[in-house]
C-alpha cells in the first residue's frame, strides 16, 4: 500500500489516496495493521479502489454518524448509490431511510425492542442461555460458533419473533447476503446475490402477517399498523430489518465475545469472580472485535470534514472498527479489558440510526455470558480458528475449544 | 464552570465540575463516575444514564420529550415523579448547583 498526498487541507487534491482494499481477503484476514495506516493518514482518506472516502478516526466517525442531513442513508448505506443503481432488494424502510421517513418507522422498532419488553423477555433469553450450557457441559469438547455463538441466538431470537419453526435454516444465510450486499461489487456480493433468491422468498414469506405468532416482536410491529403508526404494507418491511439484522450480528458478537474471553484467560477470571461484570464484558467484545466493522453514508452536498472537502455525492465509508481501537479515544484500545468503560463506542453505530436492536444484543451477550461463567471454570482453544469472510460482518467460521466444568 | 452534584445511593457526594455543552451523561462519565453505565452513548436509547433530579431542582430543567418519559418506564430501578435520564439534560449555567441523586442499579 502507498500513501500519496499531504495531510488534508481545503484543498480536495490534497485529502490522501490510499490504495487499500477494505474489502479484499487478505484485509480481512488482518484488518488492523491495515487500519492503523489508515487513521494515520489523516482525518479523511480517499481510497482509489472504490472510489470513494473514508473515515478510520473516532472524531471523524462520530461526526459523519451524527450530522445525517448531511451524510445520508436514504442512498444507501452500502457503496452502490441508490441514486443511480437500483438496489438490489427493496431499500430498508428504517436502516435505508432519512428524517423524516426514519423518524416514523424507528419510533416503531423502538418501541417495540424497548427497555420495558426487555425486562419481559429477560427471564426466557436466560433460562435458555443455561439450557445452552447444560448441553455444552454435556459435550465438553465443541465448536464454540455453531455449538453456542450460533445455537443459543438460534434458540431464542426466532421464537422471539414468532417465527415458524420450518425454514428457519435460510436465516442465517440471508443475513450474510445482506451484509455482503453493503460491499463492493466483488466476489463475495456477485455470489452472494447470485445465490439469494431462496432465501429472499423465504423472508419475504416469513414477513407477512399470518406467519408471526402472537405477541412476538414480529406481530407486535403488524400491531403497529392497526394503530396508525404505520400502514400495512410497511409492516412487512419492519419485520424484514429485524430478520436481517438481529440474528446473524448477535452470532458475531456472542463469537467475538467467547473468542475474547477463551483468548484472554486472565479477563475470564476476573469475570468469574464477579459475574456483574458480564454484560460489560459483552460490550467490550463488540468494541474490541466490532462485529459490524463498516457502513456508508452519501454526501447530500458539499461538506468540510476535518479540513477536506468532499462534494455533493460521494459515498463515505466509516470504519467503526478502527474507531473502536483509536489511541486518540481510547486508552490501550488494543487490550480486551472487561471493565474498561465502553460508553461512546461505535460498534452499535451512533446517532438516529444508532442500533435499534442493541438492547436484545445486550440481553443476550450478558445472559449467556453470565451462565458460561457461572458453570465453566476454563475454555481452552484446541484447533485453528477459521474465520468467516464477509463484506460488513467480522466473526469466525468455527473455534475448536474445551471446556472444564466449574 | 457548572458544578454538579451527585449523591450515590450510599448517600456519599461526589460534586462534578462541568464543562460548556455537555450533558449531565457526559460530566458523569468524564469525571470516571459510578453509578451511570449510559451504553447507548447519549443516544437516549438505553436508559443507563438514569438520575433522580432533586425536587428543588426539577422545575427549573427543559421538559421531557416523548421518549424519554417512554424510556423511564424500562429503567431497572423503580421509576419516582422525579425520574430524569442525565444524557438528555444538557447542563447551563443556570444548572449550577444541581443536585442528582443514582439509582440503586441502572440494568
Ligand atoms: C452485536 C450485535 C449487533 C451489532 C454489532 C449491531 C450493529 C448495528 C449498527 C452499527 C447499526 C447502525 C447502522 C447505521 O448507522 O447505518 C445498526 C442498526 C440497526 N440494527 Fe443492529 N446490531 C446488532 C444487533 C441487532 C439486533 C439484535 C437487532 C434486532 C433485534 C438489530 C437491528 C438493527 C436495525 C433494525 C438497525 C437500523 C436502525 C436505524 O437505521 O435506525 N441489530 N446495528
Ligand atoms: S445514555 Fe442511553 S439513554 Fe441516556
Amino acid at each position: 500500500m502507498t500513501v500519496s498526498g499531504t495531510p488534508a487541507s481545503t484543498d480536495p487534491a490534497s485529502v490522501p489516496h490510499l490504495d487499500v482494499d477494505p474489502f479484499d481477503m487478505t484485509f480481512f484476514a488482518d484488518p488492523y495493521p491495515a487500519h492503523q495506516r489508515l487513521r494515520e493518514a489523516g482525518p479523511v482518506v480517499y481510497l482509489d479502489k472504490w472510489n470513494v472516502y473514508g473515515v478510520a478516526r473516532y472524531a471523524e466517525v462520530h461526526a459523519v454518524l451524527n450530522d445525517p442531513v448531511t451524510f445520508c442513508s436514504s442512498r444507501g448505506v452500502g457503496l452502490s448509490d441508490f441514486k443511480k443503481e437500483t438496489p438490489w432488494r427493496p431499500p430498508s424502510l428504517i436502516l435505508e431511510a432519512d428524517p423524516p421517513a426514519h423518524t416514523r418507522t424507528r419510533a416503531v422498532l423502538s418501541k417495540v425492542l424497548s427497555p420495558t419488553v426487555m425486562k419481559q423477555i429477560r427471564d426466557r433469553f436466560a433460562a435458555a442461555a443455561e439450557e445452552r450450557v447444560d448441553a455444552l457441559l454435556e459435550k465438553r469438547s465443541f465448536d464454540a460458533i455453531t455449538d453456542l455463538a450460533e445455537a443459543y441466538p438460534l434458540s431464542i431470537f426466532p421464537d422471539a419473533l414468532g417465527l415458524k419453526p420450518e425454514g428457519r435454516e435460510h436465516l442465517i444465510p440471508y443475513a450474510s447476503v445482506v451484509f455482503n450486499a453493503f460491499g463492493p461489487p466483488n466476489e463475495l456480493r456477485q455470489q452472494a446475490i447470485a445465490r439469494s433468491a431462496p432465501h429472499q422468498a423465504y423472508v419475504a414469506e416469513q414477513c407477512q402477517r399470518d406467519n408471526l405468532a402472537p405477541g412476538g416482536f414480529g406481530a407486535c410491529i403488524h400491531a403497529q399498523a392497526d394503530e396508525g403508526a404505520i400502514t400495512a404494507t410497511e409492516a412487512p418491511l419492519l419485520v424484514r430489518s429485524l430478520l436481517s439484522a438481529g440474528l446473524d450480528t448477535t452470532v458475531n458478537g456472542i463469537g467475538a465475545a467467547v473468542y475474547c474471553l477463551a483468548r484472554f484467560p486472565d479477563q475470564w477470571q476476573r469475570l468469574r469472580d464477579d459475574l456483574t461484570l458480564a454484560r460489560n464484558a459483552f460490550e467490550e467484545a463488540v468494541r474490541f472485535e466490532s462485529p459490524v466493522q463498516t457502513f456508508f453514508r452519501t454526501t447530500t452536498r458539499e461538506v468540510e470534514l476535518s479540513g477536506a472537502t468532499i462534494g455533493e455525492g460521494e459515498k463515505v465509508l466509516m470504519f467503526l472498527a478502527a474507531a473502536n481501537r483509536d489511541p486518540r479515544r481510547w486508552d490501550q484500545p488494543d487490550s480486551y479489558d472487561i471493565t474498561r468503560r465502553t460508553s461512546g463506542h461505535v460498534g452499535f453505530g451512533s446517532g438516529i440510526h444508532m442500533c435499534v436492536g442493541q438492547l436484545v444484543a445486550r440481553l443476550e451477550g450478558e445472559v449467556m455470558l453470565t451462565a458460561l461463567a457461572r458453570r465453566i471454570a476454563k475454555i481452552e482453544i484446541t484447533g485453528e480458528p477459521k474465520r468467516r469472510f464477509n463484506n460488513t460482518l467480522r466473526g469466525l467460521d468455527s473455534l475448536p475449544v474445551t471446556i472444564t466444568p466449574a | 464552570m457548572p458544578a454538579i452534584t451527585f449523591i450515590h445511593p450510599d448517600g456519599k457526594s461526589e460534586r462534578v465540575e462541568t464543562s460548556g455543552g455537555e450533558s449531565v451523561m457526559q460530566a458523569a462519565t468524564r469525571h470516571g463516575l459510578d453509578g451511570i453505565l449510559a451504553e447507548c452513548g447519549g443516544n437516549a436509547m438505553c436508559a443507563t444514564c438514569h438520575v433522580y433530579v432533586d425536587e428543588s431542582w426539577l422545575a427549573r430543567l427543559a421538559a421531557m420529550a416523548g421518549d424519554e418519559d417512554a424510556l423511564l418506564d424500562g429503567t431497572a430501578a423503580e421509576r419516582r415523579p422525579n425520574s430524569r435520564l442525565s444524557c438528555q439534560i444538557d447542563i447551563t449555567p443556570e444548572l449550577d448547583g444541581l443536585v442528582v441523586r443514582l439509582p440503586e442499579r441502572q440494568v
